[in-house]
């Protein structure tokens, strides 16, 4: 029931917000993993940020997306937990609690064991929109722990304009999509949060974007 | 007015664009059989797209009244979407932005009442108006000069112009009220104005030496400008007395205004791309590039070519036929 809510609800209502409302032009689509295990790592603008990487993906692989989400934010009420879990198919992530029994980011070494597509945002929120932030260095973690992982930096641009954050209103804008080359654990962690950072970089300048301030 | 109810003309003219498409898919083929080594990609692509454009087009033509305004709106969406995201918006005019896309659902009301009056003023009178009561209310006066200019600017290029197309198609003549001249003049309109693009290109590639506007819009020579009018000029010459109720001097003159119409409409939206430093207006064409690359000429020779016919014919719209 879940499953087919959630392939209802991103064939009849995600789709078509994507690309009649707002319009995707997608860069290298070709770099996309056409399965697991990977880990597709993008900057952060909006809360539609998610849906619109899912939206690339065919919707038979849809139960294999896994978005990291935080678990203080989307388990504020039931509602937006159900949602969170079984429509987005999230994978929670603790940011407040410092467990000893368990470590936050063992929920993602686990679904990428079975060959999910795992979808992280290292700037932890979507911050001011349209700007990078400073990317957090859990995902070096990730990478270190799975080092035969292909690691996808993607550049999204666009979603800060249409829905940034603290806005309800939507606003067609069409939105950019540019994915990047694929890398691998390198073995240290500063020169690979560098190598992470500078490609984001690179694929933001890559768009020559007017400023929105 | 649907398949049925439309002028044997514009049948027959659909036709032959699909005969040509199919002819030049057939050499496309053929070129990339003839010679392996040459990269035909970009042509195929843009053979491709043509056949999507031409598709949706005929059927938007075709299938009724109500559905060619839909067709129209959802360019005018398109490409009023395309420039907002092109050029520098500011964050605090969000919802004026907003304000400007539900300008197109009004606008193409206006056609669908074929309320002449309100639809000429609309977008140049009332959201001219409207637009900064919204921007002071939001109250950034940083950036004002610019964001109002340009949205308004953008607002007339994609929604107010282009949907003069539209209401070209609900025309009726006031001597023939149940006549419909309409689908005619548009396929005239646009097919001419793409035509003109086309043989504007080809007579820049094979003659042209003189640039016309270097700083534009380098690719563009006074051979391909003056070829392509005249070229479009005979064709109009030709088309417009089997498509439409134009004699054969009007369609020729109606040939020369689409002519040069479409040159400054293309050279318009190149100074725009150059300025904000990209290639193509968008990527929704493949091959093409954006809807902005596409319907460029036609934001010019869409309304020029409807206030000729307007100012040649008398026409029955909204409120005149209320009078009688």
């Amino acid at each position: 029931m879940n499953k087919l809510c959630r392939l209802l609800f991103f064939a009849l209502l995600v789709r078509p917000i994507m690309l009649v409302f707002l319009g995707l032009n997608v860069r290298r689509r070709e770099g996309l993993p056409a399965k697991g295990p990977a880990v597709l790592v993008a900057n952060h603008n909006s809360h539609l940020d998610a849906v619109t990487l899912m939206s690339l993906f065919p919707l038979g692989i849809l139960h294999k997306l896994r978005p990291v989400a935080a678990q203080d934010y989307f388990f504020r009420n039931p509602l937006l937990k159900w949602f969170a879990l079984n429509i987005m198919g999230i994978l929670p992530l603790d940011r407040k609690v410092k467990s000893k029994r368990r470590h936050p980011l063992a929920g993602i070494d686990e679904s990428l064991g079975q060959n999910d597509i795992v979808i992280v945002f290292p700037e932890g929120s979507r911050g001011a929109p349209e700007q990078l932030g400073e990317m957090k260095a859990g995902i070096a973690h990730i990478a270190k722990k799975n080092p035969e992982v292909p690691i996808i930096p993607i550049y999204m641009h666009g979603l800060g304009k249409a829905l940034p954050k603290g806005e309800a209103l939507l606003v067609p804008f069409f939105l950019d999509v540019f994915i990047g080359e694929t890398l691998t654990w390198s073995g240290d962690k500063t020169a690979f949060m560098e190598q992470l950072t500078q490609q984001i970089k690179e694929l933001a300048e890559e768009g020559n974007f007017s400023p929105w301030e | 007015m649907n398949f049925m109810t439309l002028d044997p003309s514009v049948r027959w003219s659909l036709a032959a664009i699909f005969g040509a498409l199919v002819l030049s898919t057939v050499i496309v083929q053929a070129l990339t059989r003839l010679k392996p080594s040459g990269d035909f990609s970009n042509l195929r692509q843009r053979v491709n797209s043509w056949w999507v454009m031409v598709t949706v087009f005929s059927l938007a033509m075709t299938l009724s009244r109500n559905v060619s305004i839909l067709f129209f709106a959802f360019i005018s969406f398109l490409a009023l979407k395309e420039f907002l995201s092109l050029i520098p918006t500011r964050r605090a005019d969000r919802r004026v932005l907003f304000w400007a896309y539900l300008a197109i659902p009004l606008q193409f009301y206006f056609v669908h009442l074929e309320w002449y009056g309100m639809f000429i003023i609309f977008i140049p009178v009332y959201m001219f108006l409207l637009l900064p009561l919204r921007m002071v209310t939001i109250g950034q006066t940083k950036g004002y000069v610019r964001a109002a200019g340009t949205i308004h600017w953008g607002l007339m290029l994609t929604v107010f112009c282009l949907s003069h197309t539209a209401f070209m198609l609900v025309l009726q003549e006031s001597k023939a009220p149940h006549s419909f001249p309409g689908p005619g003049l548009v396929l005239f309109l646009v097919v001419l104005t793409q035509l003109n693009d086309v043989c504007q290109f080809i007579w820049g590639k094979s003659l042209g030496r003189r640039k016309i506007l270097p700083k534009v819009s380098p690719g563009k020579t006074w051979a391909g400008f003056l070829g392509g009018v005249s070229t479009t000029t005979v064709i109009a010459w030709q088309a417009g007395p089997f498509l439409t109720m134009l004699n054969e001097w009007q369609s020729a003159v109606a040939g020369l205004i689409i002519g040069v119409g479409g040159f400054v409409g293309d050279v318009n939206l190149s100074a725009l791309k150059r300025d904000l430093q990209v290639k193509d207006s968008g990527s929704l064409l493949p091959g093409h590039g954006g809807i902005l690359d596409r319907v460029d000429s036609l934001t010019y020779t869409a309304p020029l070519f409807f206030h000729y016919v307007y100012w040649l014919y008398d026409f029955q719209t909204f409120g005149t036929s209320i009078a009688q």
